[in-house]
């Protein structure tokens, strides 16, 4: 699914340049589901946003899908984004002047789609979260759980090859966090490959596969027994 | 096309409506700009109507001279002496100088004039029927002036409506009815709508030209004469030439300028055109510097607008918008939102004209006459503000995607 080469990424601070990411080699498989670990300024978020085509690396290799990212113009990216990858965020990032069903449908908007069949497959996608009478509410209107859902929808209706989830349940409390997460179990169980950012071991438990990056580095790549998140709700 | 779809508009109208005190205030500078502008336009054009109302009924590149006295010796002539104009000169300018129309001799005298019991002291005039086309009289009643009447030295009257309301009982006939010049009966034949006072020489009654030569002893003398000029020629040189044709007939020194008084109209006219021109200049200036400050006034808001949704544009973009699709948004939301403005400020721009129009264009001494703009105009006025709405909206949408998707998305 994804490969990671000798990696390297820098930010420039003023007159120096703080090394973010040095030297990271990952490959990951199809279906699988694995969390990025780390303390803050470890580089997991750049690691991901590098891998979700938001950012570019300096320097190192990455090939998502068979196809070498590389010098991608931002309407290149754009169209990849679209195509291969779903976004999780930890604030959501529900556009809030949209209904759920709208936000559920814009990723549908930009690849195209008539509007009867964007709205068709989005309310698909929302009955997957279990929101759909909740279709026509605004954001503003949802708690934080069913926020993250319509979130995920939204990331789902492109059908990506890869969902990216950046602290999913960095915003939500103990309960809806595991709601949250056996939604993803569930998902990663039909074969969407995963890959989430989490400092948070419980959650980190719950994938299949730990990689813990420490100041740029991965110093641990272990696959571990999944915590099924229905076993503790 | 995307402009045919209703996505790009849904989109358009979701993030206008679901802003809309700021979308408002971004209009009101677009709005207030084409709203001066047509208010304006329209203002100048209504000033300008009323003028052409006031001169409408005059030939207006016309010429009226009149004789006075010498003021040099010429030809054993005394200076001081009284010069006086005959039907002759008249002829002779009409056959001898290019470009005239029409040469109108007429004479006028006061008169003592009297019906039943009511009197007035006025001035009378005697006129040929051709006077009709250059002052164009509006008849209430009756006829003006015609040839058989100068055929025959008929003592027939035109009146005003000023002078039938001195002379006559309210509601009272007129035509045909017998009034009193200096103790002569002359018949009423017309009575026409008084002209404005302050457009040249009033003329209160006319009698035929033929019958005021008899009554007055006049022979061939005249008081004054109109001289008009087709619309092609300049007057002013038509009054030069008259006066030297009347100069020479008159044995008058060549450099005597003060033998003949003569009033140009066509260059009063002239002044208050080249007035009306630049009243007009002066408003386009001040319209279109107007709406150009709106313009900008919509890209500012929109670009801050850009600003405060830089984060929802970072969404968009990691959801596969790609930079083209975030800029078009940015500039049909522009376009759209400076052309409904426009549109408004057409609409209210049209009130306030309409309101004008109640308030001063009511009436015959109406200041500003349909005060209105030519379509074209408002149709030329859409076009530049959604060319203008295009280019300002390049800014914010240039903007929007200058930044990185992430650091749009790490805005808070």
């Amino acid at each position: 699914m994804l490969k990671i080469n000798k990696l390297h990424k820098s930010y420039p601070i003023g007159d120096s340049s703080l090394h973010v990411l040095k030297g990271i080699d990952l490959s990951v498989e199809d279906g699988e589901m694995v969390a990025i670990m780390g303390s803050s300024g470890s580089g997991k978020s750049t690691l991901l946003n590098i891998i979700g085509m938001l950012d570019e690396a300096d320097e190192g290799e990455y090939i998502l899908d068979g196809v070498p990212i590389k010098n991608l113009t931002e309407k290149k990216a754009a169209i990849y984004r679209n195509k291969f990858l779903g976004f999780i965020f930890q604030s959501f990032n529900l556009i809030n002047y949209k209904n759920a069903v709208e936000n559920v449908a814009l990723p549908l908007y930009y690849q195209g789609l008539k509007r009867k069949e964007r709205i068709e497959k989005a309310m698909f996608h929302l009955e997957k979260v279990g929101l759909s009478n909740w279709a026509t509410h605004l954001p503003n209107e949802l708690s934080g759980g069913q926020k993250q859902r319509v979130a995920i929808a939204r990331a789902l209706a492109a059908n990506p090859k890869l969902l990216l989830a950046d602290e999913p349940t960095g915003a939500l409390d103990t309960t809806t966090s595991y709601e949250i997460m056996d939604f993803i179990q569930s998902l990663n169980d039909e074969g969407k490959t995963i890959l989430m950012v989490t400092h948070e071991e419980d959650i980190a438990n719950m994938c299949k596969r730990i990689v813990r990056l420490k100041d740029g580095v991965i110093m641990e790549d272990v696959f571990v027994n999944q915590v099924r998140a229905s076993a503790n709700v | 096309m995307f402009l045919f779809e209703r996505d790009t508009w849904q989109e358009v109208y979701d993030s206008l409506s679901k802003n809309k005190l700021r979308s408002a205030l971004t209009m009101v500078g677009v709005w207030w700009g084409i709203l001066l502008l047509i208010g304006l336009l329209g203002s100048a054009k209504g000033l300008e109507n009323s003028f052409n109302r006031l001169f409408g009924d005059f030939a207006t590149n016309s010429v009226f001279v009149w004789a006075q006295s010498t003021s040099k010796p010429f030809k054993g002539f005394q200076e001081g002496r009284q010069v006086s104009l005959t039907v002759g000169d008249a002829k002779k300018i009409e056959e001898n100088v290019e470009g005239i129309e029409f040469v109108i001799p007429r004479n006028v005298n006061s008169a003592l004039v009297v019906h039943d019991f009511l009197s007035g002291n006025f001035s009378v005039n005697g006129d040929y029927p051709i006077l009709d086309q250059v002052q164009k009289k509006k008849m209430i009643q009756g006829r003006f002036i015609n040839q058989t009447d100068i055929d025959q030295n008929r003592k027939v009257v035109v009146i005003s409506e000023e002078i039938y309301k001195q002379l006559f009982e309210k509601d009272a006939d007129m035509i045909g009815k017998y009034i009193q010049l200096n103790g002569m009966n002359f018949m009423v034949v017309g009575m026409f709508e008084t002209g404005n006072a302050n457009m040249g020489p009033t003329s209160d009654m006319h009698i035929p030209f033929t019958t005021f030569q008899q009554i007055y002893n006049m022979g061939d003398e005249i008081r004054w004469m109109m001289i008009t000029g087709k619309p092609e020629y300049d007057i002013s040189q038509i009054e030069s030439d008259a006066k030297l044709i009347l100069r020479n007939l008159n044995s008058i020194h060549p450099d005597d300028s003060r033998a003949f008084g003569s009033f140009n109209l066509g260059k009063e006219f002239a002044k208050i055109t080249g007035f009306l021109t630049a009243m007009q200049f002066l408003t386009w200036f001040v319209g279109i510097a107007t709406l150009i400050a709106g313009v900008f006034a919509i890209g500012n808001i929109l670009l801050i607008t850009v600003k405060e949704r830089t984060k929802e544009i970072g969404v968009r973009r990691a959801l596969g918008a790609t930079p083209y699709e975030i800029k078009r948004q940015i500039v049909v939301e522009a376009v759209f939102i400076t052309l409904m403005a426009g549109l408004l400020g057409i609409i209210t721009g049209g009130w306030i004209l309409i309101a004008l129009d109640n308030a001063f264009g009511q009436g015959t001494e109406a200041v500003i006459v349909n005060a209105s703009v030519p379509i074209t105009v408002v149709f030329i006025a859409l076009l530049i503000l959604v060319v203008l709405g295009t280019l300002i909206g390049l800014i914010p949408a240039f903007k929007a995607t200058s930044i990185k998707p992430i650091d749009a998305l790490r805005e808070e």
